[in-house]
């Protein structure tokens, strides 16, 4: 009787925050896609190439939150749909559309192929493995004259939605178009969180010998989110190189990847909306607050991750749901549970 | 014999940056092995100890001043070992630790930027050193010879410390089961902190020895870090033994790789960690005792 008064209180408040916590991404993205109607084009610029790092840190945290892998290889597929893009954009076709596709598509296959020999370890291992991944596309990129080399890919030319329409030149623009594939990424990233796919990758969070021992192949379940994973990467660096029109070396650093990892740390690992306030934060901090304070993002940056890690054991987004849970306790349980 | 010949020199540059390696890299992996702390400020603790020498030695520094400041180097890496130790103390979490100490080393990089400037420094090499003497027929620098011997010297005093007194058996039986340790009325988290200090010191004493040879700039904290990172990584964690091997082995990638295939120089390094770490994941030589055996790594 008791069990079933709470259960019901529960489902009340449920009820309440899914309400409140849609009303909140109507508002948020009915203001993202107002944005170049009132800001000038310098922060539209970087509020697209924010998207696209959001993007990413989404990536990484589809493998780091939701299937316990630290990864600093998602910066690889990034940058591999980045080039691609990059290419397909001089030497083909200018349609956006083809350029996504087939960066995605690449980026998945080379994440299938290194992610196949990677995800065989786990813990240190892999997140030295990854390091590797990371570091040696990047050094490639360095290196092939085809892509560049150290110069980067200049004179990409600007992107069109459908054959024969209007390039895409204003910052306004190619905003809305970093907009749309972030949410086509992370509506990807929410239905493979909310899938049978994303309870295994849980599971293998949580106890792997367990999940085996159910007779699921854990192999199968990481190599899959590691797939899908490398292909929302590779759909955000194809987005970054439609906007900035130039992809180099630099954009592949260890420097970014680690920042990646950690906007998932600060942000909350094992939600997706976490992570992406995370890295939000993490750029706006680096990248605009640092204007004020000439030459200190570095400082700020790490004055934030010290400050994160007392005030804010579980991140961002663990933080705002303990809040909750002190309000009501049964239900808040059950959405940290399954908040995805 | 002639191949010996022609690479020689890259043979003992190879040995002379793993002497370095294996000084910066032992404490980030005894701070592994003893406290299961992945402390990514390790390399700025290094690059600390490099702008110690910086601020310490006058170009025509003599030997009497460069052992000051060594002195200096180690206290400074003890005192920053200390407060990463306490500092860490209370967070288990392996990300929430990546989280804290790249954030302190972020703060540590922009201040010594602040008080060294973005520009790279030298630091000179002692006066008796600075020579050169015949090894095989080639000119060899002497100093990158001291830092080899002293290196060694370090690295069996350490093994010696760690596996044969009574100090090294309490930081062993602290690792293996804190709770016995305590009821025998140790206060096992000053042993761990003891530990981290003592690391912490060695590296910056590294990164002072190092500076004659990689100078001082902003940046290197980073490049260290990586580089240590790969030594532990490959040697097996929370190993003396490991460290050893893994800097020799990183040290002649870095060296006779490059010379030997030049074309390839960017990906040998990563590509021979990525190699290692497939065949063998714990290490090529991993820790006999220690948190680093207990199978999360």
């Amino acid at each position: 009787m008791s069990t079933g008064v709470v259960a019901e209180a529960a489902g009340g408040g449920n009820k309440r925050a899914q309400i409140v916590g849609r009303v909140l991404v109507a508002v948020v993205l009915v203001l993202l896609a107002l944005l170049p109607f009132v800001a000038a084009s310098y922060p539209i610029s970087i509020a697209g190439r924010m998207l696209s790092f959001a993007l990413l840190v989404v990536s990484v945290d589809l493998l780091t939150g939701f299937t316990g892998l630290p990864t600093l290889a998602q910066i690889a597929y990034f940058g591999i749909g980045a080039y691609t893009a990059g290419l397909v954009g001089i030497h083909w076709t200018t349609n956006l559309f083809a350029q996504l596709g087939i960066g995605i598509v690449v980026a998945a296959v080379v994440a299938l192929f290194t992610g196949a020999v990677a995800v065989r370890t786990s813990g240190i291992v892999f997140l030295m493995v990854t390091l590797a991944i990371g570091e040696l596309t990047h050094q490639l990129a360095d290196s092939l004259p085809q892509l560049g080399a150290s110069n980067g890919l200049a004179g990409i030319p600007p992107g069109t939605v459908y054959p024969g329409a209007e390039p895409l030149l204003l910052a306004g623009y190619t905003y809305w178009w970093a907009l749309l594939v972030f949410l086509l990424g992370v509506a990807v990233a929410v239905v493979v969180a909310r899938s049978p796919l994303g309870r295994s990758m849980r599971a293998v969070r949580e106890s792997p010998t367990r999940l085996a021992a159910v007779g699921q192949r854990t192999y199968v379940v990481k190599l899959a989110a590691f797939v899908i994973a490398g292909g929302i990467a590779g759909a955000a660096g194809t987005a970054w190189a439609v906007q900035t029109r130039f992809v180099s070396p630099g954009d592949l650093a260890f420097s970014v990847s680690a920042i990646a990892l950690l906007s998932v740390v600060v942000g909350g690992a094992g939600t997706l909306w976490g992570p992406v306030l995370g890295a939000s934060i993490v750029i706006l901090i680096r990248d605009w607050l640092s204007q004020y304070v000439a030459g200190h993002g570095e400082l700020m940056l790490g004055i934030l991750f010290v400050v994160a890690v007392y005030l804010m054991p579980r991140g961002i987004a663990g933080t705002i749901l303990r809040g909750k849970r002190r309000s009501d306790e049964p239900s808040a349980r059950e959405r940290a549970e399954t908040a995805a | 014999m002639d191949w010996l010949d022609a690479n020689l020199l890259s043979i003992l540059n190879g040995l002379a940056l793993a002497a370095l390696l294996f000084l910066i890299a032992v404490g980030l992996s005894l701070v592994f092995g003893t406290m299961d702390v992945l402390n990514l400020a390790h390399g700025a603790v290094s690059l600390t100890g490099a702008y110690i020498g910086v601020a310490l030695l006058d170009p025509d520094a003599g030997a009497g001043q460069f052992v000051v400041a060594i002195l200096a180097a180690a206290a400074v890496g003890l005192a920053f070992g200390g407060a990463l130790a306490l500092l860490t103390g209370g967070v288990r979490d392996h990300l929430r630790q990546a989280l804290l100490t790249l954030g302190i080393a972020m703060i540590a990089g922009d201040i010594l930027r602040q008080l060294f400037g973005a520009d790279v420094q030298s630091v000179p090499t002692p006066n008796g050193l600075a020579g050169s003497v015949d090894v095989l027929g080639k000119s060899y620098p002497v100093y990158r010879l001291v830092v080899i011997g002293l290196s060694i010297v370090i690295g069996v005093v350490l093994y010696v410390v760690l596996e044969r007194t009574q100090v090294g058996a309490l930081v062993r039986a602290t690792v293996a089961d804190r709770g016995m340790v305590e009821t025998l009325g140790v206060r096992s988290n000053v042993v761990l902190a003891g530990v981290f200090a003592v690391g912490a010191a060695l590296a910056s004493v590294g990164g002072l020895l190092a500076g004659p040879v990689l100078g001082a700039q902003p940046g290197l904290d980073n490049t260290i870090l990586l580089l240590a990172l790969v030594v532990v990584v490959v040697g097996g964690l929370g190993s003396i033994r490991g460290a050893v091997l893994g800097a020799v082995l990183v040290g002649e990638v870095q060296t006779l790789g490059v010379a030997l295939f030049p074309a390839y120089a960017s990906f040998l390094l990563f590509g021979a960690m990525a190699l290692v770490l497939l065949l063998k994941p714990g290490g090529l030589l991993p820790a006999r005792y220690g948190a680093a055996t207990g199978g999360h790594a």
